[in-house]
């Protein structure tokens, strides 16, 4: 079966290449009660993306090859989008031993990643990056300093002072991706730095690629619109005129790892998109039941289920003017697959209706996280058809099949 | 019921105008004349339940807003818990779901979490008094400080007040800048960089605040200071070198006292290190009002529970 793009075209809406995501939390095997790889793969769809990369902190973590196999068994049998998995890069993702990159990149991983448990050990990881190369899979870092993010659960400046919060500094991602520019040149290695969130590892990374460092970023579509204000209550978009709204505070929702960040980063990620700096936008979609949410701020888990809002975010700052639809796009397109080093999908389409509004319900996400700050938000843009290998999955933004499968 | 009252919690001080801050101490000076009387007790809130629920170790909080509950005539429960929810084995929504099922009209409650207050007040139909949660506030702390000063300095338009201390973990600093600046008086605060939040130093202070890491050019012509409790966990968490140090470099002491304004007081919100952030001396001198902040506190407390729970009662029966 092959996809007919011409009667949504001939209505006016938007046809364009299947989203691909770097960078999605899956929650399988160990998590499901947060998610599965069936729900996922399903909420990946109705956000648009037909290729989404699952992230290896599972439990047990995807260390070994057969792990690695049962995602892809698994993911073959969801029914949703194409599902790539990603590796640990040291076994229990402990940050001590290398996993066999080799035999895992054999059994199906695209990239590795400790993700959330950044290596620390310099020594390590400059290891992890030499030996990657006979792998040919890619590194995938969360830059974090884990001794200056300490305790923090918001960033660190005038609004976690305020609010009395434990603040993770600019400074504790800036120190770790120079850090990392700095191996990947030891290493003479390719690296990818993942969801970026402030001006200093954008300008970083500028200045790394104008050197002729292989080295690639993403940032996430909740860092490119919204701001650390958002804990401290507000609800308004960097792209709308700041005003005070301490309507609801200490919304866990809005507790995410990088955190938000200022305006100012938010325009530099922004700013990173239009001239190339960036080479991909990734969800980060970490999806978590209530029970981890439903809790004390400083305990509750970090992260945010992000799959379902990515478009209507990045459509704002592409309203605002501070980037091309064009480059943002390709950010979410050719810019990903570029970064995996595949072709992009050649029959995976999406149908978007730009000026759709809609207010969004959590009982009407398909992922089974409901934790986004955006509940009860009115968005603008919508994905009303998505083809996979030329075969429409979507109806009018109903995933009609998907919704007993639950 | 007052014209200038229309809350229905009191989580932070952060967004009040001066008037509600204003008709909170105008209801404290009231109490304190209920709290002189040879039978300090008034029937305002008789028939009203006052849950005390703690779950961080407090002893002053809890016994002034005990007093305060039944010098009103509330009925009052206590609910004590040691360490965080989670060590408890209770999660803090089960705990807001406890609470609104014993159904008590005003929930006081302290908590180690930041923000945990604002969760049971989405939770609950009481009204919810924060008595301190993590590190973020203390509204009656800082409505009692206010009014302590008010007493010892009359009008604070153009006061300027020195805090000083571990800046970065107090609840108290930070509703003494939400008190006091609407009131008109300025704030320097003054403490170890590694205690002070780092956008306050570098350029992002709240409205009205300055930061002075040398404290005796903190104190100069000041007219009143406020002395931090310096925990001991923070030198070894690595913020300080040494107590010693901290206590040369930043504590009170009579001499340091003597840069203030002529007779200019002195406060502290307990429990004092006595011989660490200040001099024994200076906490037990003529200029310290650190036992009247004490006494006020009732008051302050139960003015607080009078505007959100009384309703249309009055206080005492004889001006019903």
């Amino acid at each position: 079966m092959s996809f007919d793009r011409r009667p949504f075209e001939a209505r006016g809406l938007l046809v364009v290449p299947g989203f691909i995501d770097l960078h999605a939390h899956l929650r399988e095997p160990g998590f499901e009660e947060s998610e599965t790889i069936a729900t996922g793969a399903r909420a990946a769809l109705r956000g648009g993306f037909t290729t989404v990369c699952a992230m290896p902190n599972t439990e047990p973590a995807i260390d070994a090859p057969g792990l690695v196999a049962q995602v892809v068994a698994r993911a073959a049998s969801a029914a949703g989008a194409r599902v790539l998995p990603i590796a640990a890069i040291t076994r229990g993702r402990r940050g001590a031993e290398l996993c066999d990159l080799v035999e895992l990149a054999a059994a199906g991983a695209v990239a590795f990643s400790d993700d959330g448990a950044p290596v620390s050990d310099a020594g390590l990881f400059r290891h992890a990056l030499e030996y990657s190369r006979i792998a040919g899979a890619l590194i995938v870092e969360h830059p974090q300093d884990l001794s200056l993010s300490a305790k923090g659960v918001m960033h660190e400046g005038s609004v976690s002072a305020e609010l009395g919060l434990a603040g993770m500094p600019a400074a504790a991602e800036e120190a770790a991706v120079a850090r990392d520019l700095a191996l990947v040149k030891l290493a003479g290695a390719r690296l990818h730095l993942t969801h970026l969130s402030t001006a200093g590892s954008v300008e970083l990374v500028r200045r790394a690629k104008a050197e002729g460092v292989a080295v690639t970023c993403d940032v996430t579509p909740h860092h490119l619109s919204l701001t650390d204000e958002w804990v401290a209550g507000s609800r308004t978009f960097a792209w709308e005129r700041a005003e005070r709204n301490r309507a609801m505070p200490y919304d866990a929702n809005t507790k995410v790892n990088p955190p938000l960040r200022s305006r100012a980063d938010v325009r530099a990620l922004w700013a990173g998109i239009a001239d190339g700096t960036v080479d991909a936008i990734a969800t980060d979609h970490a999806p978590h039941a209530s029970i981890r949410k439903e809790v004390e701020f400083d305990q509750a888990a970090f992260g945010i289920s992000g799959l379902e809002t990515a478009l209507p975010l990045v459509l704002g700052g592409v309203r605002a003017g501070w980037a091309s639809w064009d480059a943002v796009l390709a950010a979410l397109t050719t810019g990903p697959a570029r970064v995996l080093g595949v072709p992009p999908p050649k029959d995976d389409w999406i149908v978007i209706d730009a000026d759709a509004e809609w207010t969004l319900d959590g009982e009407a996400l398909i992922s089974k996280g409901k934790n986004t700050p955006l509940l009860g938000a009115k968005l603008t843009g919508r994905v009303v058809e998505v083809a996979v290998d030329g075969d429409l999955k979507l109806n009018e933004g109903h995933a009609a099949e998907a919704v007993g499968a639950r | 019921m007052n014209p200038q009252w229309s809350r229905r919690h009191v989580l932070d001080t952060d967004d009040w105008s001066r008037a509600e801050i204003e008709t909170v101490l105008d209801q404290s000076r009231a109490m304190v004349e209920v709290l002189s009387r040879p039978i300090r007790r008034a029937p305002a809130l008789r028939g009203r339940t006052v849950i005390l629920f703690f779950a961080e170790a407090s002893t002053r909080t809890r016994v002034s807003f005990e007093l305060a509950a039944k010098a009103l005539s509330a009925d009052v429960t206590n609910i004590t818990a040691t360490g965080s929810s989670l060590e408890k084995g209770e999660s803090l929504y089960d705990t807001a779901r406890t609470l609104e099922a014993l159904g008590g009209d005003v929930l006081v409650m302290r908590h180690a979490s930041s923000g945990a207050p604002y969760f049971v007040a989405r939770r609950t139909s009481a009204a919810v008094i924060n008595a301190g949660d993590g590190t973020h506030a203390h509204p009656s702390q800082g409505l009692l400080d206010a009014f302590t000063l008010r007493e010892a300095l009359g009008d604070l338009e153009g006061k300027r007040i020195a805090i000083v201390g571990d800046i970065l973990h107090s609840r108290v600093a930070r509703s003494d800048i939400h008190t006091l600046v609407p009131l008109g008086a300025r704030i320097t605060l003054s403490g170890p960089p590694t205690l002070v939040p780092a956008a306050w130093r570098c350029g992002q202070p709240p409205s009205g605040v300055t930061y002075e890491p040398d404290v005796d050019r903190a104190l100069d012509g000041a007219d009143a200071a406020i002395v931090l409790r310096l925990q001991r966990e923070r030198q070894q968490a690595g913020l300080l070198p040494s107590l010693r140090e901290y206590s040369r470099v930043w504590g009170i002491d009579v001499g340091r006292m003597g840069r203030m304004r002529a007779g200019a007081p002195v406060m502290h919100p307990g429990p004092m290190n006595e011989g660490v952030e200040i001099d024994a001396a200076v906490a037990h001198g003529s200029r310290s009002l650190i036992e009247k902040q004490v006494t006020n506190g009732v008051a302050v407390r139960m003015a607080l529970l009078y505007l959100l729970a009384a309703g249309s009662a009055a206080l005492l029966e004889d001006r019903a």
